[in-house]
């Protein structure tokens, strides 16, 4: 290597680091200038952040003299795995940060005193925070984890960039303390899943642009001619989540000084993009991106390939052609046009077949090897999230009738059903790929223990169980009574004896939701004494021989 | 307004039906095509690809 | 160098699939939301609506802020029980200025698209400080430190502009005087109110927290409750002109 040439600094080092230190500066300004306190904390914040990567890289660039990591070693690729590493241990830490919040909120439904009546406190400023935490801060971190996992190891190279990796796991992290802290401190945009103000998304859409480069980045370097169906729900998930941001969170702010923005869409049309985007969060990144954890773990795992790797092909164009029309059934006999909520619930019917299809694909992956059940409870852990993936995608289009709609609409049946969806499907999901992920990062040969894991799964399948049928019982029940009439046609219940008759299941619900995060600090345990304590694994992987030549 | 809303629906609901009809047809069948077979066999087993 | 030439058609082959997958996501939107801004019935004007004022904008920003519309709805439906619980169905026009909308997705307390006017001032600020003391059952957290927290009145006209990019009928004489407004509304004695009724007519000027020495944010929520869904007379509205 020339000796003048290891001396400059790269383009990539330069340009982030330029990058940095302007925003850094940026954020010092509007910090000086503001009189919004909560605009201080976050522009102090991202200037101490910016500040701190800028200094990291040249710390970097001065300790490696600018000597480039290798692509290759021996010949096989040189994995990229640290931001691997730094997105599951997050993961873990968010999930049992929005595991607590959850169950706080539930208690505080109960016992409306554990709200403290302080403005920090109060359920309307925890509720996002718990969603945030839950849908984006572990499921996020899971999906970035396991993205960059994924891709390297099906794409046989390593990821592009020495800076970028990190860039795009902690940039992303930043954005999650801002969010949050944001909701605490009452910077919200009032939109449901979508409550980050214009400065967060602002970030996270420079983010989730580097997210996108580096993903493409690494196909583009890859050996294997074939690019693996996980990767294509991975790029589904990335581009389309950036166009849902993007459209749902156009806003004005008030000034650069202030936190607080007015959303470009009004009224009917900003009911009508919002659930478009609602919906399709769950569709994009809660079902597209955790299919794709199922199609490469689950074969994984259980060491033979998926089932029809055909099926997953139609599953795949299917469920993003038909998913992206469904978000219109959450307006139901609202000002939104019949003819729009009607079509969202068709496709919400017809989704239910691809919803399927990719259910039977990865149950039956297991198919020769059902014994795996009752040995691996990790394997369990990841088939009973694909049973509750079929489970709620065969409640959700039941809901997204007319009739049934009018029901459940507005009560805790829909809480229910998101539920089931969350912890069973995206919760068990993740906590199968994090089980398999963590003992491979980390070059363990086994997790500490497998009893653990059986405890793990126990509880928390009973945790979920108990809420989802608290939520059937009070939403039915609380839909019911507002309908209900007497003997002489008048309304049979005031409100608030509906609220009433909510509180043994909103308690069974709490105890549900705390069985889930006693499960949740389990899994921590053992995860952490599998890092520390864990057999190391020989170095048996490296025996499969000489790297077969691309083709 | 009202009548270019209502033409276009009914184009929709004709030939966007018919075109989505197609397109998954085609989907279906090339993956249900006998030669490629062997490619979807091998790209199922790219997880195993151990380096 | 003969993998390169292949690695250039895999390049292309993300493209590709990129491409596919931007064209199927995009259809489906396109078709549900476009219309809506072209369709009589979403777009029509209805008589008596207009923005809100500066205090009731406050007011609907505090409660975003507390995060009320996870609890509560705005979005009354066409059905006999909601119609006699709440009173007339939701109409597409009476959230028309609402940046964002805010017609909720979960009933854990009522509806609240038509509360204004049916609890009096003094009710609506003991309930919100504590709510059991007014409603024994409630679950509803209390907002005691509405009482304390001055309304913010610093830029409360940038607010207005920022509402006039986005289409809200904000004249230049509103924007102008909006920090007087706000003063103005929770004040009845102050010499600005017959100027705030001309820009704002049938807007209630009351002090709606109880105390006259400061506009808090308890003076903007309440004001911003009492005036929910009381702005379209539907004595007088014919929704037989009115596609739905």
């Amino acid at each position: 290597m020339a000796n003048s040439k290891a001396k400059l600094i790269t383009l990539e080092e330069g340009g982030f680091a330029l990058f940095l230190v302007l925003l850094a500066f940026a954020c010092l300004i509007v910090a000086g200038k503001t009189y919004d306190q909560v605009m201080a904390f976050h522009t102090s914040f991202g200037a101490l952040c910016a500040a701190a990567g800028a200094f990291v890289i040249f710390k970097n660039y001065f300790a490696d003299g600018g000597e480039p990591i290798p692509q290759e070693i021996d010949g096989k690729p040189n994995y990229n795995m640290g931001p691997v590493k730094f997105g599951s241990v997050a993961a873990m830490f968010w999930g049992i940060a929005g595991f607590t919040v959850g169950l706080i909120i539930a208690l505080q439904l109960a016992w409306p005193a554990l709200n403290f009546d302080l403005p920090w406190t109060n359920f309307g400023r925890l509720r996002p925070l718990h969603t945030s935490a839950v849908i984006f801060a572990f499921g996020g971190n899971v999906l970035l984890a396991t993205s960059m996992y994924v891709v390297q190891r099906t794409s046989r190279a390593r990821m592009p960039g020495q800076i970028l990796p990190w860039f795009v796991i902690l940039g992303y992290n930043a954005f999650i303390v801002i969010a949050g802290t944001g909701y605490l401190l009452g910077a919200t945009q009032g939109k449901e899943y979508a409550e980050p103000e214009w400065y967060a998304d602002l970030w996270l859409t420079i983010v989730w642009v580097a997210y996108l480069m580096l993903f493409l980045g690494t196909l583009w370097k890859r050996k294997e001619p074939h690019i693996y169906v996980a990767n294509w729900f991975y790029l589904a998930f990335i581009v389309t989540i950036a166009m849902l941001h993007l459209v749902n969170n156009a806003t004005i702010p008030v000034s650069v000084f202030g936190t607080k923005s007015y959303i470009a869409w009004a009224g009917v049309q900003d009911a009508m993009v919002q659930w478009w985007y609602g919906h399709n969060a769950v569709g994009f990144f809660l079902t597209a991106g955790f299919l794709a954890i199922m199609y490469y773990f689950v074969p994984k795992r259980a060491e033979r390939p998926v089932y029809s790797y055909r099926l997953s092909i139609v599953h795949f164009w299917a469920l993003i052609f038909i998913y992206i029309w469904a978000g219109p059934h959450h307006l139901h006999y609202t000002a939104l046009p019949q003819w729009a909520s009607t079509l969202g619930a068709t496709f919400s019917i017809i989704l239910w077949m691809p919803s399927w299809g990719g259910m039977i694909n990865g149950l039956m992956t297991l198919s020769g090897a059902w014994d795996k059940l009752r040995t691996d409870p990790v394997l369990r852990m990841m088939v009973v999230s694909v049973a509750f993936y079929g489970m709620s995608t065969f409640e959700g289009p039941l809901m997204s009738l007319r009739s049934v709609n009018s029901l459940s609409h507005y009560t805790d049946w829909t809480i229910g059903h998101v539920h089931s969806g969350a912890l069973g499907w995206v919760g068990y999901i993740s906590f199968g790929a994090l089980y398999c992920l963590i003992p491979w990062l980390w070059n363990k040969k086994s997790l500490y223990s497998l009893k653990l894991v059986n405890w793990h799964f126990w509880l928390s399948t009973m945790g979920i169980v108990l809420y989802i049928c608290a939520m059937w019982v009070s939403g039915i029940m609380q839909g019911l009574m507002w309908r209900a009439y007497d003997k002489m046609g008048f309304l049979e219940y005031s409100f608030i004896e509906t609220v009433d008759a909510m509180f043994p299941f909103y308690v069974i619900r709490a105890l549900g939701g705390a069985l889930f995060v006693l499960g949740a600090l389990i899994m921590a345990y053992n995860l952490w004494m599998t890092v520390r304590h864990g057999e190391a694994e020989v170095a048996e992987r490296q025996s499969g021989g000489a790297l077969a030549p691309a083709e | 307004m009202n009548e270019t809303y209502t033409s276009l629906a009914a184009f929709a609901q004709t030939w966007g039906l018919l075109y989505f009809v197609l397109m998954f047809a085609l989907v279906v069948a090339y993956v249900a095509w006998p030669n490629n077979r062997k490619q979807f066999e091998d790209a199922a087993q790219i997880p195993f690809r151990e380096d | 160098m003969s993998a390169w030439n292949k690695h250039e058609v895999f390049e292309k082959n993300s493209m590709i699939l990129l491409v596919g997958i931007l064209v199927m996501v995009a259809i489906g939107g396109l078709v549900e939301i476009v219309p809506l801004f072209y369709l009589k019935s979403t777009i029509e004007k209805v008589t008596g609506m207009r923005p809100y004022t500066p205090l009731e904008l406050a007011g609907r920003n505090i409660y975003i802020r507390e995060g009320c519309y996870l609890c509560h709805s705005q979005m009354i439906r066409p059905m006999r029980d909601e119609l006699e619980r709440y009173g007339h169905y939701s109409l597409a026009a009476e959230s028309m200025y609402d940046h964002p909308f805010q017609w909720g997705s979960k009933r854990t307390g009522p509806d609240l698209a038509r509360v204004g006017g049916k609890y009096s001032d003094e009710w609506h600020r003991d309930h919100l400080v504590d709510p059991r003391a007014v409603v024994p059952e409630s679950i509803m957290p209390g907002y005691p430190f509405l009482l304390e927290a001055k309304v913010e009145t610093r830029g409360i006209a940038d607010h207005l502009k920022a509402n006039v990019i986005v289409g809200v009928p904000y004249t230049d004489a509103m924007v102008e005087n909006a920090a007087a407004d706000m003063a103005a509304q929770a004040n009845p004695d102050s010499d600005g109110v017959d100027a705030f009724l001309e820009r704002y007519p049938n807007a209630l000027v009351r002090d709606f927290d109880g105390n006259p020495k400061a506009v808090t944010e308890m003076d903007a929520l309440v004001a911003y409750l009492q005036m929910l869904g009381t702005l379209v007379d539907f004595s007088i509205y014919d929704n037989k002109a009115d596609l739905r």
